[in-house]
């Protein structure tokens, strides 16, 4: 049980939330956006957040949306990963979000709260680093759109009282070759040792990995699609350069990190020359 | 919708209407357990790992723990109490599938809900669905055989 009391709003609109958001403030009220719940459901029952009052996004229809249209497949923020799988118009982010937690849970969290979370894995966000795409966030001039890589920095860069409405990603972008991993410690269901990404379209590999370090990142494009190097040469360079961001944990240690990446890096080469 | 303190809601439980006073602090599973004395759905981690709070909301299974009951005002909760007599409640008995019973309640509910919307789940979808929930005492084999026999599936 939540051991402290707040407030429950559930608005109908994105002015309606913004709105909402801001009287709080001016009433020196320290209120959260509300998406899934799950986070800040268990967070609150150990007091390891504080908030007197909840903005539940659930009830905005542009929040919600979950279709392919004019060009791109556009993810409202409170789509749970339960939804966005069956949907299934993105593969790779299909199978990522399907090893985010377990199969019950994935009906409950969301893609906004999995970005915007305080749990730094963030997995569902790894598709989108790689895919162009956008971020549609409403901010104090109303609704804006930003390209995912300016909005997200290994966490979501929103200033107080903005929250994410929806998700866009390129639909050109959608049926591209893909390679996910996901190692863990021991159990399937658990956070990540490492989750690793790849598309592969006609110029370029992108890669992006999660659990090596504080926050997601993007591998070196550039040393990844260079065409001077073996793939042992990009494996170590990417794996030099790498270093700096890996940190050891209760998943690993920071050598076993590595030795766990360069492998995966192996299996994403391999994976992709098979399909070339 | 604004709630704050002791407010008045209305829950579709087990295909009833229940009018309760909640708070917005307050969890489903807290409100089925404590308001609605419905103790089917069980308090065991309350972090969303083990699955004995698991109930169905709109059809779906959900952990009860990780939900505020404000959230369920307009969807259909169903509990255990609310199973009456389903197949993979004889198939538990049949198969052996419990011994405390202490997480039988949330794993009866995902079966539930697994048969009602993968009626030929194979063994991955099988596996995918039930690991949200845990067993310590079973070893498990005796809930996918009772799971197992009310899917329409060709197992070997």
């Amino acid at each position: 049980m939540i051991p402290f009391d707040f407030d429950y709003y559930k608005p109908e609109s994105m002015d309606e939330a913004f709105k909402c958001y801001q009287d709080l403030l001016i009433n020196n009220k320290k209120p959260l956006y509300y998406g899934g719940g799950t986070e800040i459901i268990s967070m609150a029952r150990v007091k390891g957040i504080e908030f007197d009052s909840v903005i539940d996004l659930k009830g905005i229809p542009e929040c919600s949306q979950l279709e392919v249209s004019g060009g791109k497949f556009r993810i409202g923020a409170v789509q749970t990963l339960t939804n966005i799988a069956e949907c299934n118009a993105y593969p790779l982010l299909s199978k990522t979000i399907k090893r985010i937690a377990d199969h019950t849970i994935q009906g409950k969290i969301t893609i906004g709260g999995n970005l915007a979370g305080t749990i730094k894995y963030r997995e569902a966000a790894l598709p989108l680093m790689i895919s162009d795409c956008s971020l549609q966030v409403m901010t104090q001039g109303g609704l804006a759109e930003l390209p995912f890589s300016k909005a997200f920095n290994g966490k979501l860069q929103l200033k107080k009282g903005e929250f994410l409405v929806s998700v866009l990603i390129e639909e050109n972008d959608l049926s591209l070759p893909y390679n996910h991993v996901k190692r863990t410690k021991q159990e399937k269901i658990d956070y990540p040792l490492i989750t690793m990404v790849a598309l592969k379209n006609k110029k370029a590999i992108k890669t992006a990995i999660t659990g090596y370090g504080d926050n997601p990142i993007i591998l070196s494009d550039r040393i990844i699609n260079h065409k001077l190097y073996n793939v042992e040469q990009k494996i170590n360079k990417i794996i030099n350069l790498a270093h700096s961001n890996c940190k050891g944990d209760l998943s690993g240690s920071r050598e076993y990190k590595e030795f766990v990446l360069e492998s995966m890096l192996q299996e994403m080469f391999n994976n992709f020359e098979k399909i070339s | 919708m604004h709630l704050s303190g002791n407010s008045i809601i209305v829950l579709n439980v087990n295909g009833e209407d229940k009018t309760v006073m909640v708070k917005p602090a307050y969890t489903l599973l807290h409100v089925l357990r404590e308001e609605l004395s419905l103790t089917g759905a069980k308090s065991g981690c309350e972090n969303g790992d083990c699955g004995a709070c698991t109930v169905l909301v709109d059809d779906m299974p959900v952990k009860s723990c990780l939900m505020l009951a404000v959230e369920a005002v307009g969807h259909r909760i169903t509990t255990v109490e609310g199973l009456k007599n389903a197949p993979i409640q004889d198939a538990f008995i049949k198969n052996w599938g419990f011994q405390c019973g202490y997480c039988t309640s949330g794993f009866l509910m995902v079966c539930h809900a697994l048969a009602m919307h993968k009626p030929d789940a194979d063994d991955p979808i099988i596996e995918e669905w039930l690991q949200s929930n845990l067993c310590r005492c079973t070893g498990y084999e005796e809930i996918e055989n009772a799971v197992k026999s009310i899917l329409s599936g060709n197992y070997k």
